[in-house]
């Protein structure tokens, strides 16, 4: 265990050197924020009946979102495990007492927290001092500020452990560009970081919500801004566990065969 | 130490011709062609030698550095590091080996070395004790006091690998494969990464097995030679079965190899 929290913290501190990515990832979060709460408060002042959420709680998924982007992004993947297949780098890591995929998955654990650990507060505090409707507001209560935290790191290891398949089956395309954006935009679109869940029709929501797509930020983020109570929060909590085992266990599978036909690429 | 028997192993490659209508014709029809990177390959090594392994390009030597590191499976044939099958028992395997690829780099880019070192440790579970001694060791004799605290995307080639060799033999190996370390270092450099695997072959007992290009590694360091061409070993013997006579050595190697035809 020592060997994955070394490994995790190296990453860690590896990720709080690049400090001018984060402050550019911090402006570019705010803007986007804006402009994405901008575009809804126009849809709002059409007929906010018509949205199944309030303007007040589409605010608060939003900077949660932006904040925690880190966590959720699908682009956010590691460039430097998808280059040592490629050129055969990972010679190397095969040559460490170690278990493969543990050790990545503790590296993109590392990679994701340290990057929000950068980006969130400046943008967490701003949000909460903008006036309502436009900032983030509290949670309904301390039992549903407490399941956002458990469930936003729950959803981190889900979107981690999908990451991992990525990694794993570039051994067997041995190009990591196809996979990539085919799952970056099908994560994107059924995790709710283009429009929250909600917003699509009920049949199609009811469905997305079964998905592991859906066991990634959408449970977090609703849940904080009050979208998802009682039952609901339960049934999804159960869902994220359930997917973190399955998507676990289908990549560390895969990752064995994979390792036992491995080429490593060049001389 | 080592005893490697009957091992073949062979890659598919996607072969076409050139140009246009050759791309177009590939998306339909791909031909592809055997490589045998090794045929038949046997030899051993005892505990303490220092075996150089020596070939033209492509002649398997990289593979089967691969295979006696758990790496790379082979076709068939059986392969016992130390009583152990390197492929099957990759986790207990790869701690009693070091390994350096001198085309490849195991330090982490853009933090300082130390920081790699630090995380091999824990890697490796070596205790605190052994670790200092071992760094003292390594930082005395390759000369990286200097270099410890720098990242490694800012050392040249020649410190960036001697960091690469201690970053191999932190653990203590009792087996080193060597894959090019020398290559494209300079005199002073080479000097030293050739001094220091002497001496750590005499003061450890390291067993070493060493892939170059440089016939001047070979002739500084090891005594046996296996010659490998065309995935078939042609030539087990010492240095002077290949020197009759005295000249360069290159000359003499380039020869063999013509006197082959590899």
């Amino acid at each position: 265990m020592k060997k994955y929290l070394s490994f995790f913290r190296l990453r860690f501190l590896m990720g709080l050197q690049y400090r001018t990515a984060a402050l550019a990832g911090i402006v570019t979060q705010f803007a986007w924020g804006f402009m994405e709460i901008m575009i809804f408060s126009a849809f709002y002042r059409a007929d906010a009946s018509a949205f199944p959420m309030s303007l007040s709680a589409t605010a608060s998924y939003i900077w949660m979102q932006q904040a925690f982007l880190a966590f959720f992004a699908a682009w956010m993947v590691e460039g430097e495990i998808f280059d040592s297949i490629v050129n055969g780098n990972i010679a190397y890591e095969l040559c460490r007492p170690i278990n493969i995929y543990n050790m990545w998955f503790a590296r993109s654990v590392a990679n994701r927290i340290s990057r929000a650990v950068l980006r969130c507060f400046p943008i967490l505090f701003v949000a909460v001092l903008l006036p309502a409707p436009y900032g983030m507001s509290a949670p309904k209560d301390a039992l549903h500020f407490g399941l956002s935290v458990l469930t936003l790191f729950l959803g981190l290891l889900v979107m981690v452990a999908f990451c991992m398949l990525i990694y794993v089956l570039t051994f067997f395309t041995i190009s990591p560009q196809g996979l990539r954006m085919l799952f970056v935009s099908t994560v994107e679109f059924f995790a709710g970081a283009v429009i929250p869940l909600p917003f699509f029709p009920q049949k199609v929501q009811r469905v997305l919500e079964l998905l592991p797509f859906a066991a990634m930020q959408n449970v977090a983020l609703r849940i904080y801004s009050g979208s998802m109570t009682g039952g609901e929060m339960e049934k999804a909590v159960v869902l994220q566990v359930f997917w973190l085992a399955v998507l676990v266990a289908a990549g560390k599978g895969l990752c064995r065969m994979a390792l036992k036909r491995v080429v490593v690429q060049g001389g | 130490m080592i005893a490697v028997e009957h091992v073949c192993k062979t890659y598919r490659i996607a072969k076409r011709e050139a140009g246009f209508c050759a791309a177009m014709k590939a998306l339909f029809h791909r031909e592809y062609e055997e490589i045998r990177a090794l045929d038949d390959v046997s030899f051993s090594v005892g505990d303490g030698e220092m075996v150089g392994y020596i070939g033209p390009n492509g002649a398997g030597k990289s593979s089967t550095i691969k295979i006696l590191s758990g790496i790379l499976t082979p076709d068939s044939g059986t392969v016992l590091v130390d009583g152990r099958v390197p492929y099957q028992k990759r986790v207990e395997h790869v701690k009693q080996i070091g390994v350096v690829f001198g085309q490849r780099s195991q330090l982490w880019w853009d933090v300082p070395v130390i920081d790699s070192f630090e995380l091999l440790k824990d890697i490796y579970t070596i205790p605190e004790s052994v670790y200092q001694q071992s760094l003292a060791e390594l930082t005395e004799r390759l000369k990286l006091s200097e270099l410890l605290r720098s990242p490694a995307r800012q050392l040249s080639l020649g410190q960036r690998m001697r960091c690469e060799i201690a970053a191999s033999l932190l653990h203590r190996p009792r087996i080193l494969f060597l894959d090019e370390p020398t290559i494209g270092l300079d005199a002073v450099s080479k000097l030293a990464v050739r001094d220091f695997i002497l001496k750590q072959n005499k003061t450890h007992g390291t067993t070493v097995i060493l892939t170059t290009h440089d016939m001047q590694d070979i002739e500084a360091l090891v005594s046996r030679i296996i010659l490998i061409g065309r995935g078939k070993i042609l030539l087990d013997g010492t240095l002077s079965d290949i020197k009759k006579g005295g000249g360069n050595i290159d000359e003499t190697v380039a020869k063999l190899y013509r006197s082959y035809h590899i």
